[in-house]
């Protein structure tokens, strides 16, 4: 079994919980078509780390998981509050 | 023949014949290079060398051929699909399926079995009467059926109404079937070395240069190869390998596992697949069961296996059939699947000229394995997308017009 620390519940089995993909900037309303695809669609599905939106399934709490996809270690998880505090810069598209 | 079967078992000398040497001389020009020696790059090969005459081609291979997912698949093959593109699609690679050990001459173990999608939901079930309409109206032989006719097709089942989730009807599709998949990636080296294709194993791709827009060369942990054409046919690495190219695909590359029990004697005969509850199964002709379920639940570059789809996986097999109780496992595997958001694959242009993609084969791509190939050269040797590729283009994603293949995905992922 593979454990995750969720930043409100402390380590869980990871059936527990499930990923909602990378942290990426969202377009706004005004840009184009292609910038929209390419946000919904395509991914940098890099081979190494990745910083991803997770859920705890029976708590319903986001929060942010750093991995590495080549050798499936959980880096770091923290609360979303951390990378989107309001006096930080946004963890960008990525 | 039983006693030249003894006379060969006997031999003092190893009689079996050695289908292609383990590597050739690389050059320093290719007309055409393929990235991936798994199925599809072969394939591309051998179509390219038989059909179009094309024979200055390199395959390129990190590791040894056929050892990614082409090795790893539960080896099913149908064209009950979904939308009408993919039924012509998948239903051209049936056809040139049925006749492969004729042409390569070589036992693929291609054998039919029936196909049954079980429904346990009123939605399972629209969705089977969907599936089964758009294949009837294409010629493909599909249908939908209800417990008493399943029972017969396959006594073996679990049919009781007291379960969690009763069986109430199945698309069975008669062409499904099974095959050998490692002789179809033998089958298509073999007949490709001998018109001239070099294949080059332990070459890993690790750059891609190009000039005004278009491929030029590659580069190689064995040096850099000039080319006028690329197919890049990598599966589970399909983002990486187009980062080096300098594009960004649909894709995201996630594990999918499966395993085979001991062998015992043929009690199956048809594959039996069940979206609600997440399994399939086939007996090879090996007699073992062949079994796998859905994708694991996040992206990971690694082949790893798990106890937690162990125990989800035969706690539902276990549900169809109750007697495999006692049934030991023999192996368990897993293979990167390079999964698309609609669940269809991509095939053609790519931003860089002469710089082919076949990707997103994510967990239904051995099936396509012939007609990707065939397609696939038509396309390097034309210049131009077939029309029966040109759905799968990668821009679909701009035009948001994506394939909605996912109702025909064999389980609910
Ligand atoms: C467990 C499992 C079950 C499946 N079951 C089915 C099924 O029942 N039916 C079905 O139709 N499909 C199934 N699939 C999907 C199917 O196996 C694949 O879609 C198909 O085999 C892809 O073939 P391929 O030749 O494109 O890829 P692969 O066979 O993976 O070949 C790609 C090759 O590229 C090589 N490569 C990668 N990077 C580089 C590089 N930089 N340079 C050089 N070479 C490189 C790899 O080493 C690999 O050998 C399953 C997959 C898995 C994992």
């Amino acid at each position: 079994m593979k454990i995750m620390t969720c930043p409100l519940n402390g380590p869980r089995n990871i059936q527990e919980f499930q990923c909602g993909g990378p942290v990426k900037a969202m377009p706004g309303a005004q840009d184009s078509d292609t910038a929209w695809a390419d946000y919904v669609f395509l991914d940098e599905n890099p081979r190494g780390f990745v910083r991803e939106w997770w859920c705890h399934l029976p708590s319903s709490y986001w929060f942010i998981a750093e991995r590495d996809t080549a050798t499936d270690a959980i880096l770091k998880t923290y609360p979303a509050s951390e990378l989107f505090a309001p006096e930080k810069t946004v963890g960008g598209s990525q | 023949m039983p006693f030249g079967l003894l006379k060969y078992g006997l031999s003092k000398e190893y009689p079996a014949r050695r289908q292609f040497p383990a590597s050739s001389e690389m050059k320093d020009r290719y007309d055409v290079v393929i990235i991936g020696g798994g199925g599809h790059g072969l394939a591309a090969a051998y179509y390219l060398a038989k059909v179009h005459g094309i024979t200055d081609v390199a395959v390129l291979e990190k590791g040894w051929l056929a050892s990614g997912n082409t090795a790893r698949n539960t080896a099913i093959v149908r064209s009950n699909y979904l939308t009408p593109e993919g039924v012509h699609f998948y239903d051209e690679s049936v056809k040139l399926f049925e006749d492969l050990s004729n042409e390569f001459d070589f036992n693929i173990l291609y054998s039919k079995r029936g196909h049954l999608t079980l429904a346990h939901t009123d939605a399972a079930l629209r969705t089977a009467r969907w599936r089964a309409e758009v294949n009837k109206h294409l010629g493909v032989r599909s249908r939908l059926i209800y417990p008493d006719e399943i029972a017969e097709i396959c006594p073996q089942l679990n049919m009781s109404r007291d379960v969690r989730l009763p069986i109430l009807g199945a698309l069975y599709h008669e062409p499904g079937a099974i095959a050998r998949h490692d002789g179809v990636a033998w089958g298509y080296a073999r007949g490709a070395f001998e018109r001239g294709v070099h294949i080059h194993q332990q070459t890993e791709v690790t750059g891609i240069e190009t000039d005004n827009g278009k491929v030029s060369a590659v580069q190689t942990n064995r040096g850099r190869i000039k080319c006028g054409q690329v197919i890049q046919a990598v599966a589970g690495m399909s983002s990486e390998v187009a980062r080096l190219a300098g594009f960004k695909l649909p894709i995201r590359s996630i594990p999918l596992q499966a395993c085979v029990s001991e062998p015992v004697k043929r009690f199956l005969d048809p594959i039996v697949v069940s979206g609600s509850l997440h399994v399939y199964v086939s007996q090879s002709s090996r007699g073992e069961l062949v079994m796998g379920g859905s994708v694991d639940p996040y992206t990971l570059y690694q082949a790893r296996s798990t106890l937690d789809f162990k125990e989800g996986l035969m706690g539902h097999l276990l549900e169809l059939f109750p007697f495999l109780s006692q049934m030991k496992v023999l192996r368990q595997w897993g293979g990167v699947a390079d999964m698309t958001p609609d669940f269809a694959p991509v095939m053609g242009e790519t931003p860089v000229k002469n710089y082919w993609i076949d990707a997103g084969w994510g967990t239904w791509g051995f099936k396509a394995t012939p007609v990707c190939g065939k397609r696939m050269a038509e396309t390097v040797a034309s210049g131009k997308v077939p029309e029966l590729l040109q759905p799968f283009a990668l821009d679909r994603f701009d035009r948001f017009e994506q394939l909605g293949e996912k109702g025909a995905a064999s389980v609910g992922h």
